[in-house]
């Protein structure tokens, strides 16, 4: 699923929405709960999407802004769908030297997808991140935040994603 | 009590105080950043570092609690070290745009940058690359000089409980915006200004319209006419080094009259013209049976809250437009007949200590002159700007007077300037309308100061009117909470959208703290005072217009120039 601009419903979001709402109830009117909310609504959905944070908003009493300023302070959390397999390509300063642009172009090129996107058959997501600390292995990438891929070129870089299903 | 040593010197203060505020009693002050007092101490730059003897680091003053026996210097070499790190950083990712920036000569980085003689920046870091939002009337935000000192989420969020701004995103990546990123004008920002005040740089900024006021006066077929809201003449000698307080109305005429302005008017004139509309319009209320609590509509940044927060409230706001708005048209209709000049060429520009202001003269349903009622509001900020421009110095000019008719004004308008100036203005009025008697005191000091909520009950003939009178939108709520509840058997209620009322307003001179908002409240009510006609009825002015033109308040004419209705408005961004 593509996190898209459009105002198209979202599948199943009736039935994901009221049990949403069954969450929230728990903690109605206390906004000390808003994390513990916004975790069990990831579990949910999976990810946040704009009308669960407003609904948690609401339903906590507490503004959109402070729900969304959590929601980015914590890396756990996502505004997007996301993938089996999350590509993370640095963009620290070794790899933004020696081609980060080259590598998100060429995953571009390959998935179809921007950096923040998910692919439609939901098998990647693509993500800039700063500075890895594999500046020997410049340009580089880590999937699924374990394998570290480096010294990318383009050629071998559809090969490597191949390589998770 | 607790006692330390600041700086070899001994003091006792309570417990629970910071250093900072200890070091200020010894007189030692401590440079600040972030830190706003009582609005926004988080300690998130540490400029405000001190040492303290057995710490590991150094401490944030402006958080960090006194203890007993506490040993703290504050401007060792180290000290001084630290800080102007903090600042190199912050620069390192900084336009260095001074020159061409609206707080240039007024910022506080860059007084902070001055006084740690920040000769060259060390490191050379990424710029932030956020863009410009100019999408409203009012507010431009410009995060690329964003300190992130936090200071207008503070006052958005804790003072006008708007909160439409927070901090997202981590790290270098961090910026102040609405959520999701979205534009000012998509959120329910209500445009007050409050947080340009605070904003310690140009992140944060008054929309600049000089330049459609400069083209209007360089235009010979234009009549301009200026209307100067009540708090102005209390705020704009600041903006030309005077001190706060004082008191500058027949300056600024002069002034106003030297750049070029055909008629030089007082929306004084039109505040006492909304006392006799909207008291006629109170007692018609309860003796029919209408809504009540009657609530005021002066303030633009208070109706665009009621209508994003309280919709089902809006049938209690008075249907008076506020004073500059019911300026305009008359300008248009009524003063443009009566000179004979085409209402066409009629240009209406308001000096406004507020930045709603400029939102409200834009809303669609402002136009029934036939035009847009009101052209151009500026600031306070803005229009000492122009006088610097026209390099006219404004504390050496003689005292001028307002034009007639629209310049004729009281001390009851004179008042609305202040919180509570309104209902006491109000009251002066509706009292004498009421009992046919003169006021024995027309002095209500139960209305002044800058309490948050002030209530009263006063007796008018055999009607006992009881009264509350909020200031800052945080109070407001307050007071609506109770209408919501069923709770409140106000008569009448003020609500100002700014803290101690127009004389905080968003468009003030910056800097604007408690201690200067005190003197100009001081300031107006001896304006009030020096004036020989202080009730709103006693207007002659006014008088002539009714007879002229208007006829009667809440009349047929009144009605179709002077009253407006209100908009219904989203929450939370949604689509509808
Ligand atoms: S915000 Fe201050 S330091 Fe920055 S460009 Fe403007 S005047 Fe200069
Ligand atoms: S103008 Fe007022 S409501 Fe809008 S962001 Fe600033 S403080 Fe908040
Ligand atoms: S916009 Fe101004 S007040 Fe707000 S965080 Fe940035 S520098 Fe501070
Ligand atoms: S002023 Fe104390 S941390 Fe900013």
């Amino acid at each position: 699923m593509v996190a898209c601009e459009c105002k198209c419903e979202e599948p199943g979001k009736d039935e994901l929405s009221k049990q949403l709402e069954l969450i929230i109830d728990e903690y109605r009117g206390k906004s000390s709960g808003l994390i513990q909310v916004l975790t069990k609504a990831q579990e949910l959905i999976g990810y946040l999407p704009k009308w669960a944070l407003i609904s948690i908003a609401k339903g906590l009493g507490v503004s959109l802004q402070e729900v969304y300023g959590v929601v980015t302070f914590y890396a756990f959390f996502s505004l997007i769908p996301r993938g089996r397999h999350k590509i993370s390509v640095c963009a620290g300063t070794a790899c933004y030297v020696k081609g980060t642009n080259m590598v998100i172009k060429t995953i571009r090129e390959a998935l179809g997808i921007k950096p923040g996107q998910t692919t439609p058959d939901s098998r990647y997501t693509l993500e800039i991140v700063r500075c890895i600390g594999a500046c020997g292995l410049a340009p580089a990438m880590i999937i699924d935040g374990k394998d570290v891929h480096g010294r990318l070129e383009a050629e071998q870089i559809p090969e490597i994603l191949e390589q998770y299903a | 009590m607790i006692t330390l040593t600041i700086d070899n010197q001994k003091i006792a203060v309570e417990e629970g105080t910071t250093i900072l505020q200890a070091a200020k009693k010894l007189g030692i002050n401590i440079p600040t950043l972030c830190y706003l007092e009582k609005i926004n101490e988080i300690g998130a730059c540490r400029l405000c570092v001190v040492e303290v003897q057995g710490a590991k680091a150094f401490v944030p003053s402006c958080v960090a609690p006194v203890a007993e026996g506490m040993v703290v210097r504050t401007n060792t070499p180290a000290i001084v070290k630290a800080r102007k790190l903090v600042l190199e950083l912050i620069l390192s990712d900084h336009p260095m745009e001074c020159l061409t920036c609206v707080r240039n000569g007024n910022c506080e980085l860059q007084t902070l940058a001055e006084q740690f003689g920040i000769k060259e920046i060390r490191f050379d870091g990424a710029k932030t690359e956020y863009p410009i939002d100019d999408s409203t009337p009012a507010i431009i935000r410009d995060p690329r000089k964003c300190v992130l000192c936090r200071r207008c989420i503070s006052v958005c969020k804790e003072v006008q409980t708007v909160s439409v701004l927070t901090a997202q995103e981590r790290g270098f990546d961090s910026v102040i915006a609405p959520a999701f990123n979205a534009k000012l004008a998509d959120v329910e920002c209500v445009q007050c200004g409050q947080c340009s005040l605070v904003c310690p740089t140009g992140a944060i900024q008054e929309r600049d319209d000089t330049d459609k006021v400069w083209a209007a006066l360089a235009d010979p077929k234009k009549h301009v006419v200026v209307q100067t809201a009540p708090a102005t003449r209390v705020q704009v000698g600041e903006t030309l080094g005077m001190e706060p307080g004082s008191i500058v109305t027949g300056k600024m005429v002069a002034g106003l009259r030297r750049l070029g302005f055909d008629k030089v008017f007082d929306t004084d004139f039109t505040a006492d013209l909304t006392i006799m509309e909207e008291g006629n319009e109170l007692l018609q209320r309860i003796q029919t049976g209408g809504t009540l609590p009657m609530i005021t509509s002066c303030s633009p940044g208070w109706i665009k809250f009621a209508e994003h927060f309280y919709p089902d409230l809006l049938a209690h706001l008075s249907t008076c437009k506020s004073p500059q708005q019911m300026f305009g048209p008359l300008a248009k209709t009524y003063y443009a007949e009566k000179e004979g000049i085409d209402p066409a060429d009629v240009y209406c520009v308001s000096i406004m200590p507020c930045t709603a202001k400029k939102f409200e003269c834009g809303r669609p349903e402002m136009d029934d002159s036939g035009y847009q009622d009101v052209d151009v509001v500026l600031t306070s900020r803005e229009l000492g700007r122009m006088f610097k421009q026209a390099n006219i110095n404004l504390p050496g000019l003689p005292e001028e007077e307002y034009d007639a008719p629209l310049g004729i004004s009281t001390g009851a308008g004179e008042i609305f300037g202040a919180s509570g100036g309104v209902m006491e203005a109000a009251l002066r009025t509706v009292y004498e309308v009421v009992t046919g008697k003169e006021l024995p005191d027309i002095n209500f000091k139960d209305c002044r100061g800058i309490t948050g909520v002030k209530e009263a009950t006063v007796q008018v003939g055999d009607l006992p009117v009881k009264i509350a009178i909020t200031n800052g939108l945080g109070n407001a709520r307050k007071v609506l909470d109770k209408i919501r509840a069923g709770e409140a058997d106000y008569h009448f209620i003020e609500i100002m959208c700014c803290p101690g009322g127009c004389i905080g307003g968003g468009g003030s001179p910056i800097p604007t703290n408690t201690e200067i908002r005190l003197k100009r409240i001081d300031a107006t009510y001896i304006e009030d005072e020096r004036m020989v006609l202080r009730k709103s009825h006693d207007n002659p002015a006014v008088k002539v217009l009714y007879e002229e033109f208007l006829e009667k308040p809440l009349g047929h004419k009144s009605h179709e120039l002077l009253h407006t209705h209100y908009t219904p408005r989203g929450l939370w961004q949604e689509e509808e």
